[in-house]
């Protein structure tokens, strides 16, 4: 949208309608320091809260100028039209969100992402209208064309309906492909959230980072083909997790002392009672470690992996609030939430980490000859979740939303910059540098319809989702991260030895997914390695053997990078921009309204808003 | 033993379509994607055949995205929220049957092509004209009742449930289907879309547009989201015969907005 408003001539590839990407599954909200409740709240804040929830992990600058922007893009969206939730008086509702103690979440009933997405949707499609924007659903990308110098000069293409392989010559490519929930297999992603485009320009050369930091929602619905998620914003609205207590059994408290699981019999709300300050709203890492240790102890509903998230005590105008979040529990398990308590697990949710792009800082001496939001690849930029940059090792709720629509418009804006800058535009490559990527593509097709082994590259995927789900989640320890490592090598030798079940050349799902899954190994082991070799706890990433987090040795930012001669990633460090706040105590327990002071801001940063 | 149900899929390319059957076991809360799921990993009919996997298209899983439409036992609706035992037990049978949107082009199996109901929205500036995407303050108050109607509205998916179940949508007509109708009643109420109303409405005035619907009530009742779809187009119709007086006396402030 912001591409085509600044007059450029966009072609956009998508897998699906672009209309039903992921982010319709968005259910909570959008965050924005608006300060509509007289709580003093300000951006600052809100790029306080974002630091700490991501403990200290993300580079600071971006965060502080998403935050600032926040604002704008709420009312921005308004300006599109997007049915936000209102106050009795007509102006904008704000409710309170986890990681916070704020209400700073605006929302659209309980399917915010729909809404937010289906505006800019009907952006894109007043600019395809008048030609600006041209449109390539059921096309994937399989590959950038780079020229001598390694600066992308298009892509190669494939049309999932004729499975022919296409070239988009450009000056510049993004990329906003979403999360790799489907390295897990389940989770709370689409069937479409691979990962695949990132592996694919991670083997192409692009620096991927923070890849160790998946986020485990803490309540999804347990399920055969998705795990599917109950938004933050049912606990934002008065939601209680509990499980029947057992004074028997004991557990430790943040500040180390041990009590009792609850009465024997009756309810226990533990959040409430291991982080009285937060209480149900704690920052979804810790929400997730505290349901796993509960199961662990034994305490789980009839005996399973599942607690309960209880909304039925709420008044009925809440109930209504979350209605779509509610009715989808209600169409899955038959059970109706506004009477009995919902069954809840955690699930893998979100990828923090994912492409590494630059952020040169409003201060900063080279601001104008860096480009924001560009990866390691010249031409290459990538944004939203498929980039690394906003949430930290822990990302908040209702940030999401909001760093995807700040770095598109920061995108936005950088990209003409940067072409206006190029010195040679693709019309000046030569034809071979195109057909040579293309022979290569076809290559790589050609190998998959022609492997003749005995392997099934769909129990593969279960294999590889069984490791990930096993040693690469919540709870990680060095002997099983190793195994899992070798584990993920072995089955990228079964499989060079697939057969695939299908040849046929109209939309073959078979020949799709098996190209995919060659990107989703290598982006299984940037992850598995990234955990290995971080010996700390920080946010979203726990080890039981090492359960503090250690800023003298690891206060910095993990790279890894393809190599084609060796079997693993390279993994290397970048230190961490914390100009504004030094890093603190990471505590949710006791945490009052404070207001924190960032130091070193610069006065008047301009926004791409 | 485990109870099995027999999943009938009418599959293929188009002029090449044909039913095939596979047995799958019965488990409680599977859906319509699970077991084509199930059917991807191991393919084998109820002739014993290895077959090429069932193509179909899915997204969330959840009912957000309107990916899986398909005709399951003959109605359109979203494969994820297809629960198998429940729809056996009203059918009274083993058998669920499978078969694609008859109303959008086939590519294969049971995956269409939607594109035309994409084309619908533009052709009724189905946007807000937000001349750029500045900060311009906020804009005006919405009152509760009017943002729960508009919100309603906005869910819709363009999933091509309703257009497959009117009667009116077909190879002889060029109506677009309730959706676009109830969207140009969405922008047309919002306070700065109604600035645009007028060639939203016009839209609708021309071929293929409201006058072809044809008021038989199969929208309302297959919408996965609820819409008041012939409500909408009530109001529409509505509006159409005012902008037609209006465009009669050419006078933008007859019967004032």
């Amino acid at each position: 949208m912001k591409l085509a408003e600044k007059g450029c001539k966009v072609k956009l590839i998508s897998v699906t309608k672009c209309k039903r990407s992921h982010s319709v599954c968005a259910q909570g909200g959008i965050n924005a320091a608006m300060n509509t409740k007289g709580e003093d709240d300000s951006p600052i804040i809100h790029a306080y809260d974002t630091i700490k929830g991501g403990d200290f992990l993300a580079d600071q600058p971006p965060v502080l100028e998403m935050c600032l922007a926040a604002p704008s893009i709420i009312r921005m969206m308004e300006r599109f039209g997007c049915p936000f939730n209102r106050t009795p008086e007509g102006l904008l509702d704000f409710r309170r969100f986890g990681g916070t103690l704020y209400n700073r979440t605006a929302f659209c009933g309980a399917s915010t992402g729909q809404q937010l997405l289906y505006a800019l949707d009907e952006q894109v499609r007043r600019y395809e209208a008048k030609g600006l924007v041209e449109k390539f659903e059921h096309h994937e990308f399989m590959r950038l064309v780079l020229d001598e110098e390694g600066i992308a000069r298009g892509i190669i293409m494939l049309d999932h309906f004729t499975m022919k392989l296409d070239v988009l010559k450009a000056d510049a490519v993004v990329v906003g492909t979403g999360g790799p929930g489907l390295i897990f297999k389940k989770s709370t992603n689409s069937t479409f959230c691979t990962g695949a485009a990132n592996g694919r320009l991670f083997k192409q050369g692009m620096r991927y980072a923070n890849g160790e930091f998946i986020q485990i929602h803490p309540t999804a619905i347990p399920g055969e083909d998705k795990l599917r998620l109950i938004s933050e914003s049912t606990r934002g609205e008065g939601g209680r997790v509990w499980v029947y207590g057992d004074s028997s059994k004991s557990i430790q408290t943040s500040d180390g002392k041990m009590i009792p699981c609850g009465k024997t019999g009756e309810p226990w709300y533990f959040f409430e009672e291991l982080y009285p300050a937060f209480g149900n709203l704690v920052p979804r890492d810790i929400g997730a470690r505290e349901i796993l240790k509960i199961c662990a102890l034994g305490l789980g509903i009839d005996g399973q992996s599942q607690v309960y998230l209880d909304v039925s005590h709420l008044a009925e105008e809440k109930k209504h609030k979350l209605e779509s979040v509610l009715g989808i529990y209600r169409k899955f398990t038959g059970d109706d939430p506004r009477k009995v308590p919902m069954k809840i697990f955690p699930a893998v949710h979100y990828s923090m980490g994912g492409a590494w792009v630059d952020w040169p800082a409003a201060d900063d001496v080279d601001r104008w000859t860096r480009y924001r939001q560009m990866t390691n690849i010249p031409g290459c930029f990538n944004v939203g979740e498929s980039e690394f940059q906003y949430h930290g090792a822990n990302r908040l709720g209702a940030n999401s939303l909001l760093s995807c629509i700040f770095g598109g418009l920061v995108a936005g804006v950088e990209i003409p910059r940067y072409v206006d800058n190029l010195a040679t535009s693709y019309s000046q490559m030569p034809s071979r540098m195109y057909s040579e990527a293309v022979a290569k593509e076809e290559a790589f097709k050609h190998d998959l319809l022609t492997r003749n082994g005995s392997e099934n590259v769909y129990l593969l995927h279960d294999e590889l989702a069984e490791i990930m789900v096993r040693d690469v989640t919540v709870v990680r320890n060095n002997e099983d991260l190793k195994q899992a490592i070798e584990s993920i090598k072995k089955i990228r030798d079964r499989y060079q030895r697939i057969k695939l079940g299908d040849t046929n050349n109209t939309l073959n799902q078979t020949l799709i997914f098996a190209a995919q899954f060659d990107a989703m190994i290598e982006l299984a082991l940037v992850m598995a390695k990234g955990a290995l070799l971080r010996d700390e706890h920080r946010g979203a990433h726990f080890k039981a053997a090492f359960p503090k987090r250690d800023d003298v040795n690891w206060l910095k930012t993990t790279i890894a990078t393809f190599n084609s001669g060796k079997d693993e990633p390279e993994i290397n460090y970048r230190p961490v921009d914390v100009r504004y706040h030094k890093p603190i105590l990471r505590d949710y327990a006791t945490a009052k309204k404070i207001q924190p002071t960032l130091e070193n801001v610069p006065a008047n940063i301009p926004l791409p808003i | 033993m485990s109870k099995t149900f027999i999943l009938k899929i009418y599959r293929g390319i188009p002029g090449k379509q044909f039913w095939e059957e596979f047995e799958l076991t019965l488990r409680p809360f599977l859906n319509v994607i699970s077991a084509l799921m199930e059917i991807q990993r191991c393919p084998i009919n109820c002739k014993k055949e290895k077959v090429a996997p069932v193509i179909y298209e899915s997204g969330c899983l959840e009912e957000v995205c309107g990916s899986c439409s398909m005709l399951i036992n003959g109605r359109p609706r979203q494969a994820c929220t297809a629960l198998i035992e429940p729809l056996l037990k009203a059918a009274g049978s083993g058998v669920l049957t499978l078969a694609p949107l008859s109303k959008f082009p086939l590519i294969r199996d049971l995956h269409v092509h939607r594109q035309g109901m994409f084309e619908n929205l533009k052709k009724v500036h189905a946007w807000i004209d937000a001349e750029d995407s500045y900060d311009r303050g906020f804009g005006p108050r919405i009152s509760q009742n009017m943002q729960e109607t508009m919100y309603a509205l906005s869910t819709c998916m363009t999933c091509g449930c309703c257009s497959e179940a009117c009667p009116q949508v077909n190879a002889d007509s060029a109506f677009m289907g309730p959706a676009p109708i109830s969207q140009v009643r969405l922008f047309n109420m919002h306070p700065v879309g109604k600035l645009q109303a007028e060639p939203r409405t016009h839209a609708l005035m021309e071929e293929g547009g409201i006058s072809e619907c044809g008021n038989a009530q199969n929208c309302v009742a297959v919408c996965p989201k609820e819409i008041p779809l012939t409500e909408s187009i009530a109001v529409m119709g509505r509006e159409v015969t005012r902008q037609a007086m209006r465009d009669l006396f050419s006078l933008p402030d007859v019967d004032n907005r």
